[in-house]
């Protein structure tokens, strides 16, 4: 646990010692602000909610988080740290774990630095608490499940690159599984059961069901459930490697 | 004996090639081995498995007692391990990352001020604690690392190339305390420069091609070279060569340019009194007469060029 949590501490701090955070974080605010104003209507809507806001995550993390998920091993691997890393007295599953939580908390920061959004929503009337909680639950949720797939494929490549390809590719897969773009692709023909088991492998799916202010069990395991899965390829690759 | 570090049966494949091959030995407390051979016999790999950084393809590696592959935990605590190249994490600065090390390493505050102040001061990294690592110098690098090896004060230190990369003064320093520490610890250092061998080492292993071609102190080993007890002789007079090779213990003499012969012993033995006598019975005028010091370098030739004709051979065969 102790050990987790140093190379949890090095770790963000380590986005911190970087342009990288102060990037990442003008990028991710300067994209939902115009997300939100622009594209999404929030004025013209006049409704006092946060649902412009919300709804573009999924489109927003799925460039955003493979970018901060493609160097957690893959930058690692090149410099050769990762043969100090692996040396030191830590179990496999509290460097993964530890390096996990440092990004997605770092995705955390960046999100919870969108709190004028909320401000501006409360100033405007009267919106539904629960709700803008719920959503910012299952964004990070949600930008979790994309960080586990990112670091998964991070850890499989030296390449910085490729990993960022290829997990974007990915992210995509289990983002349109549940848009109508896929699922008219299948509706014609496939039975709803079917259907229903693409689409509930999909961020969309289940992100949309929590943005309506209700956070269900089934959502929630979804989530984790991901998350827990690709951190255990994740371990499993890196080990692999080690038998490279 | 309670050994530090126990190798058995090694092997490491990757794909067709056998980078290490059926390696085993043992080291105790006190012992410093040196790790010779070319590039890409197999030194690194070896520590790389020693430190549990890569799985033997088979063999066993244990550590103060702990199998590194059953008890990873156990036996990394153990260890202090400096990789090739001494990678670091270039955003860090050298207190920031010795205190990451620290972290990791479970040192309470007491044992991390001490241990730093000894490493600080040991390394000397002083003038550079809070400069990012990736602005130093490669020898400051290489310092870093170090300190990152030694700093949990560990009883087996894997130290691959630790003076790669520094001055001479700078060789000279990290060697002295490597000395300083040898007697504590089971040290294994992988170098390519021989004369750290003789400077630092009490034991010293030729690796070819992934096997272990020649295991002993670094004076056995120079004793395997030809030049081993030979004797240089200056003279201009006549029939020195005849008279030497007379001589019982002398199996054959050399003629070099300028009136200069070089003597070989036929097993090895001292010779030089033999041509001494020989010299001043015959009244002989002799600008020099010395005993050849052999280098750790030309057995390393012999050897590793010995190891790779067999293979050829073999290969024809």
């Amino acid at each position: 646990m102790a050990a987790t949590w140093a190379v949890f501490r090095r770790e963000l701090k380590g986005y911190f010692s970087t342009p990288l955070a102060y990037v990442f974080i003008v990028i991710f605010l300067f994209l939902t602000g115009i997300f939100t104003f622009y594209i999404g209507s929030f004025y013209p809507r006049g409704q006092a909610d946060l649902k412009p806001f919300f709804n573009f995550h999924p489109w927003l993390y799925l460039f955003l988080v493979p970018a901060i998920a493609m160097r957690l091993w893959a930058e690692e691997r090149k410099s050769g740290s990762i043969e100090l890393l692996l040396t030191l007295p830590l179990s496999l599953w509290s460097t993964v774990v530890g390096k996990y939580l440092a990004a997605w908390v770092f995705i955390g920061i960046a999100l919870g630095l969108t709190f004028p959004m909320w401000l501006t929503v409360s100033y405007l009337g009267q919106p539904d608490h629960g709700v803008i909680v719920a959503s910012y639950v299952g964004s990070m949720l949600m930008a979790g499940g994309y960080l586990a797939i990112g670091a998964c494929i991070s850890a499989a490549t030296k390449n910085q690159v490729i990993a960022f390809v290829i997990s974007v590719v990915a992210c995509f897969l289990f983002t349109v599984s549940g848009a109508p773009i896929v699922l008219d692709f299948y509706a014609s023909w496939a039975p709803q059961t079917l259907l229903d088991a693409i689409a509930s492998f999909s961020f969309l799916t289940h992100f949309n069901a929590i943005q309506n202010g209700v956070i269900d069990l089934r959502d929630l395991i979804y989530f984790v459930s991901l998350i827990l899965f690709w951190l255990f390829a994740n371990l499993l690759i890196v080990d692999l490697k080690k038998a490279g | 004996m309670d050994w530090m570090i126990e190798v058995d049966g090694l092997v490491k494949t990757f794909g067709h090639l056998t980078a290490v091959n059926d390696v085993r030995f043992n080291v105790p407390k006190g012992q410093v081995l040196g790790f010779l051979g070319p590039n890409g016999a197999g030194k690194s790999t070896t520590m790389k498995m020693i430190t549990g950084f890569m799985t033997p393809t088979a063999g066993t590696v244990r550590v103060a007692g702990h199998d590194v592959d059953e008890q990873p935990i156990a036996a990394k605590a153990k260890i202090g391990y400096l990789p090739e190249g001494a990678p670091a994490y270039p955003d860090m600065t050298p207190i920031s990352f010795l205190n990451f090390i620290a972290d990791v390493r479970g040192l309470d505050a007491a044992a991390r001020r001490q241990r730093l102040d000894y490493v600080i001061a040991n390394v000397h990294l002083d003038t550079v604690l809070h400069q990012p690592i990736d602005t130093l110098s490669k020898g400051f690098k290489r310092r870093v690392g170090l300190a990152q090896a030694i700093l949990h004060d560990p009883p087996v230190l894997v130290l691959d190339e630790p003076t790669d990369g520094l001055d001479p003064n700078q060789k000279h320093e990290i060697r002295g305390l490597i000395a300083d520490m040898a007697k504590e610890k089971a040290i294994v250092i992988s170098t390519h420069i021989l004369e750290e061998v003789d400077a630092v080492c009490n034991r010293a292993m030729i690796i070819a091609e992934g096997r272990i071609v020649a295991d002993g102190t670094p004076g056995e080993l120079e004793s395997r070279s030809p030049f081993h007890n030979a004797v240089l002789i200056d003279c201009q007079d006549e029939g020195v060569a005849d008279a030497l090779e007379a001589i019982a213990g002398i199996s054959r003499v050399e003629t070099l340019a300028g009136g200069s012969y070089r003597a070989y012993p036929t097993n090895g033995q001292s010779i030089v009194a033999e041509v001494a006598d020989l010299v001043k019975q015959r009244n002989w005028s002799t600008s020099r007469l010395s005993v050849e010091h052999p280098r750790l370098d030309e057995v390393f030739r012999n050897i590793t060029r010995g190891g790779e004709q067999a293979d050829k051979q073999g290969e024809a065969a």
